[in-house]
């Protein structure tokens, strides 16, 4: 570029050289976008304004993400403006994100600038797929979307819109228009809001009374949730415990140290509640003998890190899911009134509920005394026989009689349980795990924590168990082979993390291959 | 129908004279159709131009009281081959379809209408799925225009400019007896603005006319000797009449100052993000008071050289803003300039990107570059332009990147394709992978996860077509996906015709949801609504019979996955021959849900008995591994991450978006998953039957529920 170009003055074309006011709507497809985009168009030309607006459904509207976007500018001597079509990164005055991610992507998309953009966003989830389909947790860092708008918007309106709609009987736009007004950046007073949304006839009431709601919350500064929280008072007051149950408590208080009782209480509460006090009691016995391996190894400095991984898993390990649980769950008194609750049932409809339950010989021969069991389960001609028999999709009619007393009969087998099958062999894999942990706490206390760790791998039902299983064996094996290295308890981080990431074990097996390169 | 009503659209179309008509795009075309006085209108929907197709199918009255004649086509090639009806009468048509795919499909019968040349004018609408947010391979429509030597309109993204032109082309396809194309970008048909209306006109000239008075001209069918003549003719008469007509009624347009060193050539398309480009620069105001001087080709094929030579005449350089590759424009105006020996430099795709959107923000730099290149006073003192890279750069943004997950599109809320592919995926489990070759509809969306089956996918219809080499004996078959839609489109015969002809082993599913519902819920051949103004319930299995399939089996609830499951490891492994076809069918749920959701609350309300269902997951029961997700993807089947420090992983969640299609349910019990999802049946205005048995069972299970409680330690006080 040469030189004289910057010295050269250009003449200011005056006003003329205003930019129409512009505004982005980021959303989902179906989320109503197209209705909030048309509220815009109709509040700019109602003032006189030419407005423009243009959106892309196309495929998006299936639940991808999409943009809308509208130009907004008086007239100028009767010459209307020459509005453009897409938005331009940097030069966007308003964003509006119906979803919080949504809102991350219009950052990354260039269109929030700490120059120019009012960012109002709603920070409710609707997760993506990606998020969803992972076998552990997928979900998304919002914090790291709330740093960027820090850094981005020039001003931001951030809180759930979705839920204050929702609270207020009506849709997310209703909600984001309210907070548009609120936040001033159109030349417009908020009677002109109203009046669009009046014009639009159905469910008019229900918007405005969204849309003032958020306004307020807006104006007020006070972007907590909608709807008032049920009153503390109302809920009874827990009944004294019995005294079996209240010596567990006291021996956990007087045992544990401080940093772990919170997840030991946790982790009690469940074991009794899938089986009983005793049950209560060998979970302490068998977390105290961890406990004192933790001392050993200098768990005092490390905040007893092994103990408390060792309470939470220990827990979940002792509670495994077998029929007896489903069938006990499915029975319970709370579990009904939960339901009722979720789908605000009104006192004069009546609730069915269907379960689908497909059990296979399995589980069956789980449920048998261990020994019969085990008898059984080397017969596999037997088994075949009897699971064509047995393993069919069955309807269960929750509360219908005869359904109900045969969940009822199942989930009171719990006095039997210790000799089934299944708790002989989840007692063993249970203790062999432990075994591995506390040989390992002692070397590499990290990786002791980690082995500990890995239970999370177990989880689900049928061919998911098995695949849960089967990853972590695969995972401990793993760990055996680099267990004498200095970094081997971030190797044991990383292969559960793997196994973690897709449940074919594609990942896994991959880090495997990796350490099996050096080990 | 769709039971979706365009009412309140049809009635834009009824505006008249000094009326302002405010709205979408595709609308003010529809409208300008009916001031051109057309005698009759065809296409085939899809993104960008459903609208214009939906709003026509329910404006009968409008269309009747004009004596217009509206055909909705079985594809492009029938719509196109409509325009026939333009050759002999003074017949005005205009057809609409989605392009460049359709143009592909049409261009057959579109070039044979070109060669021969029409006498009526002729147009045909293409929505031009190019850029941010197409559906379809990115290519120009420009190329069919040339050659086929149709003249394509690219008007300025201005409702009155669309209308303006829409009228004109009417008159130079007339002038010139060739068809018209009108180019019309995604943006633009879904963009908001207005236009003053002039009264819709009865055509001249009907259809029923020239039924009575039938009329044959040899010379303008394509056959020889005919057919040489007729290229003589586009290039000795055609073509210079439309130029001639282009130049004298001024449909391109020329702004800012007459004279300058450098300016700018442009599709009519480009012009509003041109505009703030150089409003960016400093270089025009809001309005288009633009200095540099401007040439707007509203008429992008044919180029008029005396215009473009009279614009470059006293200029140094020219930049071309043509969007999408190749560089046609480019290359024709280089072309003129070197044949007039005219001076100017001309840039383009050598500032410019050769493909993708042109954007506002693409454009700022384009023109940036050319001017610091060839006339660097006029940018002077620079205003500074937007730019979102510090922000960019910064590294909380930076770490948002690996943050922000996609967000593909999928199968709606109790989609009945979803089954389907949940039974695909668990015969995937047990016979390995198959290869799959996909097609064009909602059922294309199996190939994103969670589902990621099918490998190919080559155009509208053509999913049975494209396994037509994978039929050999082998270990394993070939499957092939198509809908209802691509099915009437062109499926039957090209896939399942052939299939059976060439004694085909492979199998294919046909997907039928009642509607081609990826274009918005259209009715076709085999809906199952009464449709007054078509023969509608016409059998795809009947269809598929009488072409001579003989494995046909019929699924008329897709939802039943353990059935399709087992229908389809039937078909791969069945031992007899040709075809193995499985039609699928349930309703788009999209549509039973606008159909079914106001006659459910209109009953309730009514205090009629009526049973409401949705699905539920107990959340002590499920275990956080989202096997039932990756077998689902259904919208209304999420995560949730409970309050309890036992729990690393979020729990599955049925949000009350769910339609109780019965999905969840049917997979985890096909897939043996878990038993933590239930069906929640609430039934509305009970009976006294229904009252009185509940609240007997519920007596006996509440005093069994207590029993057991009483004997269970209370742990709630265990905080």
């Amino acid at each position: 570029m040469r030189d004289e170009s910057t010295r050269l003055a250009l003449p200011a074309a005056g006003d003329a050289t205003e930019r129409p006011i512009s505004i982005a709507i980021v959303a989902m497809g179906g989320q109503g976008g197209g209705v909030l985009t048309d509220w815009i168009v109709q509040l700019a030309e109602d003032q006189g304004w030419v407005a423009q607006s243009t959106s892309v459904p196309g495929v998006a509207q299936r639940t991808g993400a999409t943009i809308y976007y509208i130009e907004a500018m008086p007239p100028l001597d009767g010459r209307k403006p020459v509005l453009a079509l897409t938005p331009t990164p940097g030069d966007v005055d308003v964003v509006m994100a119906a979803e919080f991610m949504e809102a991350g992507r219009s950052i990354l998309r260039g269109l929030v600038t700490p120059d120019r953009t009012t960012l109002i966003a709603s920070d409710h989830r609707s997760f993506a797929i990606a998020e969803k389909i992972a076998p552990g947790n997928g979900i998304a860092d919002q914090g790291a979307v709330t740093g960027a708008i820090g850094i981005a918007a020039k001003t931001e309106i951030v809180f759930d819109m979705n839920a204050l709609a929702i609270a207020h009987g009506s849709v997310i736009s209703a909600a984001m228009f309210g907070a548009l007004a609120a936040a001033g950046v159109l030349p417009f007073n908020v009677e002109s809001f109203r009046a669009v949304i009046r014009a639009g006839g159905k469910g008019a009431n229900a918007s405005l009374r969204t849309f003032d709601a958020a306004l307020a919350q807006v104006q007020t500064g006070s972007f907590a949730a909608a709807a008032p929280e049920p009153a503390e008072a109302t809920r009874p007051a827990p009944a004294p415990m019995e005294p079996g149950l209240a010596a567990l408590v006291t021996r956990l208080k007087q045992q544990f140290p401080a940093p772990v009782q919170a997840m030991a209480l946790a982790g009690l509460k469940k074991v009794i509640d899938f089986q009983d006090l005793a049950y209560g009691s060998e979970y302490l016995d068998l977390l105290d003998r961890l406990l004192a391996a933790d001392r050993q190894c200098g768990g005092g400095d490390k905040a007893f890190a092994f103990t408390e991984a060792a309470a939470k898993y220990l827990a979940n390990a002792m509670a495994y899911d077998d029929v007896i649980r489903v069938a006990d769950l499915k029975t319970r008194a709370g579990r009904r009134a939960r339901i009722a609750n979720e789908l605000e049932l009104s006192q004069d409809s009546v609730l069915q509920t269907t379960e689908f339950m497909h059990p296979r010989m399995e589980e069956v021969i789980g449920m048998l005394p261990a020994r019969l069991g085990r008898w059984l389960g080397g017969k596999p001609r037997l088994v075949g026989w009897l699971d064509r028999r047995v393993s069919k999709g069955r309807r269960v009619r929750t509360y219908s009689l005869p359904w109900f007393l045969a969940l009822y009969a199942v989930g009171g087998f719990r006095g039997l349980r210790r000799a089934t099958l299944r708790h002989a062999v989840e007692t063993a894999h249970r203790d062999e795990w432990l075994a591995a942990a506390t040989a390992a706490v002692r070397s590499n206390y990290q990786l002791g924590v980690e082995i500990l760790q890995c239970r999370r791998l177990v989880k689900g039902y049928s061919d998911t168990h098995g695949r849960g299983l089967s990853k972590f064996d695969r995972t401990l094996a793993a760990i055996k082979l680099i267990e004498r290295r200095e970094d081997a308890a971030d190797w044991a981080r990383r292969l559960r993390e793997a196994a973690l990431k897709d449940s074919a074990g594609t990942e896994l097996d991959g880090v495997i291959r990796t350490i099996k390169s050096f080990a | 129908m769709a039971e979706r009503s365009f009412a309140r659209e049809v009635e834009d179309l009824r505006l008249g004279h000094g009326d302002t008509f405010r709205g979408e795009g595709i609308l003010a075309i529809t409208k300008a159709l009916l001031q051109s006085g057309v005698a009759y209108v065809g296409g085939y929907q899809g993104s960008p131009i459903s609208h214009l197709m939906d709003v026509l199918a329910d404006a009968k009255d409008v269309l009747d009281e004009l004596g217009v004649v509206f055909q909705s086509s079985a594809n492009e090639a029938a719509a196109a081959a409509m325009l026939s009806a333009s050759v002999m009468y003074p017949l005005r048509g205009a057809v609409a379809w989605k392009s460049t795919v359709g143009t592909n499909v049409a261009s057959d019968a579109l070039a044979n209408l070109a060669s021969g040349g029409v006498t009526g004018g002729t147009m045909i609408i293409v929505g031009e799925d190019y850029g941010e947010g197409s559906s379809i391979m990115q290519e120009r429509t420009h190329a069919f225009a040339m050659k086929s030597q149709m003249w394509l309109l690219d008007p300025r993204p201005d409702h009155e400019c669309i209308v303006n032109l829409i009228e004109k082309g009417f008159e130079l396809s007339e002038y010139s007896n060739t068809p018209v194309m009108l180019e019309v970008r995604v943006r633009a048909c879904h963009m908001h603005g207005s236009f003053v209306c002039k009264d819709n006109l009865k055509p001249r000239h009907t259809i029923k006319d020239a039924l009575n008075n039938p009329k044959r001209d040899v010379n303008r069918i394509v056959l020889p000797p005919a057919a040489y003549e007729h290229e003589q003719e586009k290039i000795k008469t055609r073509m210079p009449a439309a130029i001639r007509f282009v130049h004298e009624n001024r449909l391109n347009e020329q702004f800012g100052p007459k004279q300058g060193k450098v300016g700018i050539i442009m599709q009519g398309g480009m012009y509003n993000n041109v505009i703030r480009a150089l409003q960016y620069l400093g270089l025009s105001d809001a309005y288009g008071n633009t200095q540099v001087p401007l040439y707007v080709m509203n008429v992008t094929y044919p180029v008029i050289d005396s215009e473009v030579a009279e614009f470059c005449l006293d200029k140094e350089a020219v930049l071309i803003v043509e969007e999408g590759q190749p560089e046609y424009l480019e290359q024709a105006i280089n072309t003129v300039l070197r044949r007039k020996d005219i001076q100017a430099r001309i840039h383009g795709k050598d500032v410019l990107p050769m493909g993708g959107d042109y954007t506002a923000q693409v454009l700022l730099g384009g023109v940036r570059d050319f001017l610091e290149r060839c006339e660097p006073r006029l940018l002077g003192n620079r205003p500074p332009a937007p730019d979102a890279t510090p922000v960019l750069n910064h590294p909380a943004v930076e770490r948002l990147k690996q943050v922000v997950p996609a967000r593909p599109p999928g199968l709606c809320t109790g989609c009945p394709e979803r089954p389907i592919f949940a039974a695909m995926k668990l015969v995937e489990e047990e016979l390995g992978q198959h290869h799959v070759s996909a097609d064009i509809g909602c059922h294309l969306f199996s190939i994103l996860p969670p589902f990621n089956i099918g490998a190919t996918t080559m155009g509208f219809g053509l999913g049975p077509a494209s396994t037509s080499a994978f039929n050999v004996k082998a270990d394993k078959r070939a499957i092939a996906v198509m809908g209802d839609g691509g099915f009437w489109h062109n499926g039957l015969t090209s896939g399942i015709g052939n299939a059976v002809f060439n004694k085909h082993d492979g199998v294919f599913v046909i997907v039928d949801n009642y509607y081609t519902s990826a274009t918005g819920g259209q009715d076709i051949l085999s809906s199952r609504a009464t449709n007054t103004r078509r023969k509608t319930n016409n059998s795809i299995v009947q269809a598929v019979k009488g072409i001579g399939g003989q494995w046909v089996r019929q699924i008329d609830r897709t939802y039943d996955v353990g059935r399709m499951r087992d229908t389809l490891k039937e078909a791969l492994t069945t031992k007899a021959e040709g075809p193995k076809v499985i039609v699928a069918s349930s309703e788009c749920m999209l549509n039973k849900q606008r159909r079914v959701r106001p006659q459910i609350n209109k009953a309730i309300k009514d205090g009629v008995r009526t049973v409401k269902e949705r699905f539920g997951v107990d959340e002590d029961v499920c275990t956080g591994d989202h096997a039932c997700i990756r077998l689902s993807g259904c919208p209304s089947l999420s995560v949730k991450q409970l309050d309890d420090p036992l729990r690393d992983d979020p729990v599955a969640a049925i949000d009350n978006s769910c339609v109780g299609c019965g999905n969840c349910g049917e997979v985890a019990e096909a897939a043996v998953l878990c038993p933590s999802f239930y069906r929640a049946d609430v039934i509305h205005n009970p009976t006294r039957w229904d009252r009185f048995k509940s609240k007997l069972s519920m007596a006996v299970i509440g005093w069994l529920q207590q029993r057991r409680d009483r004997k269970r330690p209370v742990l709630e006080a265990l905080a």
